[in-house]
């Protein structure tokens, strides 16, 4: 068992990443996620000796994880929705140049400089790429501060594994509120992780490295596409996690990720008492997307019905992967505002009923 | 030098005779890539990648240096370079370069920029890492011209200039003035050392490779943040022959951009 606290969101995030032996932080303050910059300088070079750098912009802070990152190094940035557009090009960089390291995007509401309340706005741009050419995010989505903790040390490892940025996708809510939380105990910093790779000086009896997403024949170009179309293949294969609910007898499933996926829970509870057979899918990884479970179950059911704190995002990949096989319909608030479970429930009886 | 040249100095230039090692002059420095290189005819950048090879050569650092590419003509750079090294995107060298210095903080780290690069796009990089003092060297090859997008006006391009943006000439009521960006960062205390260089004659090629010499060794000494600017030209942009852009260069850009030390360690 490990350590149990209650903390914010936000300050376990910056916990988990101390404990994940993460070797640099690189970020600049924005609400609601500011809190993870101020743990980290209050705690993380005195505990562990990472680095920490309270960059001059989100820009500069993406291209401090690109170089760290390249070093072969344990690297992380936290933002909110405006903070996450402006590191967009450099996570095409990153994503191309295929180095490991987690971000998170504690979502916020938009467009524009929106609102500082929780939101799920930026779905699209965390799962369809973000920013220019044909790439992909790991993205993991949890719904509460023991996820994200979770998600922390499961986010380097797959970003490791794969050679690619993974992005944690939370919300305001999640960053801003207390939970109790079990922490997982103090991973060592590994001094030299020793990826043929990194840019750490030219070995004495190797080549030199470099890093580059630059590649003017379109035929090496073309290759390049492919080898990264290829990781995401296997990660739609291997690493698609999701939450299914009382879906065995379900007539009807609610589907939501994050923070609204609990409020979806508490719908599923007053739908049941109320004698609807409600059932839950909860995306656990937003990218890859769990497409096989939403076609295995639509056949099987009369509806689904889709619910997200925005204008309808999740509901395109949902009805890609049920390809007509049920009906799909929509619930969404935008803005900040967060849905309540009989509202929900009022909009389910209303769609399907 | 030309055969005639030659036979004037009474130099014994029979195929034998050459390649007794006593005899040589010069040579391709080990850490720069025997390989054909993209840049124009006369372009500076093919000396400034060859004197700082030398130096990397010559210190022994070749295993401890971590370079890092811009965007622009040197965007390449890693090609040539025998080191280890990353391509950053337009005008983020050295926030590229920060991030790799902290999490190797006793190997030797440059950056590679040109004009557009560094007092353009990358003005907030640029600045912000020598104000926090980072121990980087920056290489600047300030030609006043925007070369890999052939030809447009650059932050230092010198008033009433010709380029492909400014037709008429730079006009600095409406597109604004030169940049002198080695003066404006002189004044911040994370820096150690300024210097603007040339490399259009073979004087100040042999000033310009001490500069780079001194700046790793204030690296080294983890003194702050250097920059050796190289004044340099674009022959094929600025529509010269090599010869008359180095003729530019001395007549026109360097009085406008005086060669020598702006900011010295105070600490020798």
């Amino acid at each position: 068992m490990g350590e149990k606290k209650l903390m914010k969101g936000n300050e376990a995030l910056a916990e988990a990443m101390i404990r994940a032996g993460c070797d640099a932080y690189f970020g600049y303050p924005i609400t609601p996620q500011s809190e993870v910059l101020e743990y980290l300088s209050r705690e993380a070079t005195q505990r562990t000796g990472m680095v920490l750098i309270q960059a001059e912009s989100e820009v500069a802070a993406i291209n401090m994880i690109y170089g760290a990152a390249g070093c072969g190094k344990r690297v992380m940035t936290t933002s909110s929705s405006p903070g996450i557009s402006l590191m967009q090009e450099g996570l095409s960089y990153i994503a191309s140049a295929e180095l490991p390291c987690l971000l998170a995007n504690i979502n916020r509401g938009g467009p524009g400089l929106g609102t500082i309340q929780p939101a799920q706005g930026d779905y699209f741009q965390s799962v369809k790429g973000g920013g220019h050419g044909d790439y992909h995010l790991l993205v993991l989505a949890p719904n509460s501060v023991q996820e994200t903790v979770d998600f922390v040390k499961l986010g380097f490892e797959l970003a490791e594994k794969y050679r690619t940025p993974v992005m944690i996708l939370s919300d305001g809510a999640i960053g801003q509120m207390m939970e109790k939380v079990e922490l997982f105990p103090q991973m060592e910093r590994v001094a030299d992780r020793g990826y043929p790779w990194q840019t750490t000086g030219k070995p004495i009896n190797g080549e030199r490295r470099y890093i580059t997403s630059l590649h003017i024949q379109p035929e090496k170009m073309e290759e390049i596409n492919r080898r990264l179309q290829a990781k995401y293949k296997k990660m739609q294969e291997e690493e698609v996690r999701y939450q299914a609910t009382l879906i065995d007898d379900a007539e009807y499933i609610l589907t939501a990720f994050g923070l609204v996926s609990r409020i979806c829970m508490k719908t599923v509870q007053l739908g049941r008492a109320k004698g609807i057979k409600l059932g839950m899918i909860r995306p656990q990884t937003l990218f890859p997307f769990p497409t096989k479970q939403f076609a295995e179950i639509a056949p099987k059911i009369k509806g689904i019905l889709d619910v997200e704190m925005n204008s309808g995002q999740m509901v395109e990949d949902v009805r890609l992967a049920v390809e007509g096989k049920t009906r799909v319909e929509f619930y969404g608030r935008m803005g900040g505002v967060i849905p309540t479970p009989d509202e929900i429930l009022e909009h389910f009886e209303k769609t399907f009923l | 030098m030309s055969q005639e040249v030659l036979e004037q100095t009474n130099i014994n230039t029979t195929e034998e005779n050459i390649c007794i090692r006593e005899n040589l002059v010069y040579e391709r420095p080990s850490t720069l890539i025997d390989i054909e290189m993209h840049y124009c005819p006369g372009c500076g950048h093919s000396t400034v990648h060859k004197i700082l090879m030398e130096v990397v050569q010559e210190l022994g650092i070749q295993n401890e240096t971590i370079g890092v590419a811009p965007v622009g003509c040197s965007v390449f750079a890693y090609h040539y370079l025998d080191v280890d090294m990353q391509q950053a995107a337009h005008g983020r060298a050295c926030a590229v370069a920060t991030g790799i210095k902290r999490v190797l903080p006793d190997k030797y780290v440059f950056t590679y920029q040109g004009d557009g690069d560094l007092a353009a796009i990358g003005t907030a990089e640029t600045i912000h890492a020598a104000n926090r003092g980072e121990n980087i060297l920056i290489i600047f090859i300030n030609n006043g011209i925007y070369g890999m997008t052939s030809g447009q006006m650059a932050p230092t391009t010198i008033p009433g200039m010709v380029t492909t943006t400014s037709p008429y000439g730079r006009d600095v009521v409406t597109q604004g003035h030169p940049l002198k960006i080695g003066e404006l960062m002189a004044l911040l205390p994370g820096v150690c050392y300024i210097t603007r260089q040339a490399v259009n004659t073979a004087a100040n090629v042999r000033k310009c490779k001490k500069a780079l010499k001194n700046a790793f060794e204030y690296q080294k000494r983890k003194l702050g943040l250097s920059m050796v600017e190289i004044v340099s030209n674009c022959p094929s942009n600025w529509k010269m022959t090599p010869v008359e852009s180095n003729k530019y260069v001395e007549n026109t850009m360097i009085p406008f951009y005086p060669l020598g030390d702006i900011k010295v360690p105070e600490v020798k």
